[in-house]
């Protein structure tokens, strides 16, 4: 096998991990998964990044990752990159669309600006559509979520929130 | 530049570990459930920013100490923090004040920060001044809520700014690390950011209803390790696993 077939295999294996909090989706689908490679001594080096600096989940997924390349074959070591700095803008359509079938609002759209203090965004209820909803907490049962809940159908709901 | 350079994580990371130690005192305590989970969250992304900022220090010092050496078995001289972040929470009012004058100040400096010619530096800002960004409106939404509330809840605020102003002017000292860094573009020099501040501040102030006290004396020491009463007990907290079992781990 080539080293792009291997890297590519690599990739799948490591691909395929579920977010430990967000199970719906995979740490590729969040854009937490950078890249695979195959460096010279044959080792899969995956590189993973943080959602947020603080997130007690990225311990876990950096082993999960190391795990399922082992389970793999493969040789591995795992690296945390900080730069570029993660952003939901990095979660695919498919993902967004996982998200709301699991009950949870897709983010919006990146915030972090300084212009967006007190700013408000529409955000959709995930099970029936309706915008009339209302942030409940910025801080949610994550670090990647806030507390919203629909005025039309009164659900409660978490929306993973733009950085 | 590398001793400066060390010297501002140290500064800066025992900046976020202490207020993240102090913030995570809320946890089960806060006054209502929303409130229970943002400031433990708030505080994570304290210590978060805290443990990328102690692994560089670590790296750039090159003795082999890692971010759980250097974040738990210094002596309280040795931590270089504002004064601002040891300070006791207090009531709710004195968290969120304290919670605003740093959160203001850090998101300028992080947003500048962004920019350093230290590529590693750069990258943990870029990180951080998005969540910095979080903290702020947290702190401002809570300020205004709270400043133009209840007669109670007004006072309350009245008192924990008159507290806390001494402990601000701290943030924006400069010395010969501060100033070799900003030469370098390293690092921002603080003093540049205290019009941002101001700014931002009286305009959180004006919504609030609550004013700023005329230019009071200002506390200092934080930076050479001089600190008050309350570090003591902070840190005995803080070390104690580290102190009872020296180099455990989870």
């Amino acid at each position: 096998m080539d080293r792009a077939d291997l890297q590519a295999r690599a990739w799948d294996a490591a691909a395929s991990v579920p977010d430990p909090e967000v199970p719906c989706v995979t740490v590729a689908d969040l854009g937490i998964l950078r890249s695979v490679d195959i460096d010279a001594d044959g080792v899969a080096v995956a590189r993973v990044t943080p959602t947020y600096s603080g997130c007690p989940a990225t311990l876990a997924i950096e082993l999960a990752v190391e795990t399922a390349l082992r389970e793999a074959g493969f040789e591995t070591r795992v690296e945390r990159v900080l730069s570029p700095a993660w952003t939901t803008n990095w979660i695919g359509a498919d993902a967004r669309e996982k998200l709301r079938e699991y009950g949870i609002a897709p983010p919006v759209e990146a915030s972090g600006s300084i212009r967006s203090l007190f700013g408000e965004t529409e955000v959709a209820c995930p099970r029936c559509g309706s915008t009339e909803t209302a942030r409940v907490s910025e801080f949610g049962s994550t670090p990647c979520k806030a507390h919203y809940r629909c005025e039309a159908c009164l659900e409660p709901f978490d929306y993973f929130k733009c950085i | 530049m590398k001793e400066e350079l060390f010297e501002l994580l140290i500064r800066l990371g025992d900046d976020h570990l202490v207020l993240g130690h102090r913030v995570s005192e809320w946890c089960g305590h806060a006054p209502m459930l929303e409130e229970d989970l943002a400031l433990p969250n708030i505080a994570l992304d304290l210590i978060g920013q805290a443990r990328s900022l102690y692994t560089y220090a670590g790296e750039v010092e090159g003795r082999g100490r890692d971010e759980d050496q250097i974040a738990y078995v210094r002596l309280e001289r040795d931590y270089h923090n504002l004064l601002l972040t040891e300070r006791p929470n207090g009531d709710f009012a004195h968290t969120i004040v304290r919670q605003l004058f740093f959160s203001v100040f850090m998101q300028a400096w992080w947003r500048e920060a962004v920019k350093s010619t230290d590529e590693t530096l750069a990258a943990i800002a870029a990180k951080a001044v998005k969540e910095a960004a979080y903290h702020v409106r947290h702190a401002a939404e809570w300020t205004i809520r709270l400043g133009d509330g209840t007669e109670e809840s007004a006072h309350r605020m009245e008192e924990a700014v008159s507290a806390l102003w001494p402990y601000t002017g701290e943030m924006f000292e400069t010395d010969a690390v501060t100033e070799a860094l900003a030469e370098a573009g390293i690092a921002p020099d603080p003093s540049s950011l205290k019009a941002e501040w101001d700014k931002v501040i009286a305009d959180v102030f004006a919504e609030a209803l609550l004013s700023a006290p005329d230019e009071a004396w200002q506390q200092s020491g934080g930076r050479k390790g001089r600190h008050g009463e309350e570090m003591g007990y902070l840190l005995a907290d803080l070390q104690y696993i580290q102190r009872a079992y020296p180099d455990m781990t989870w």
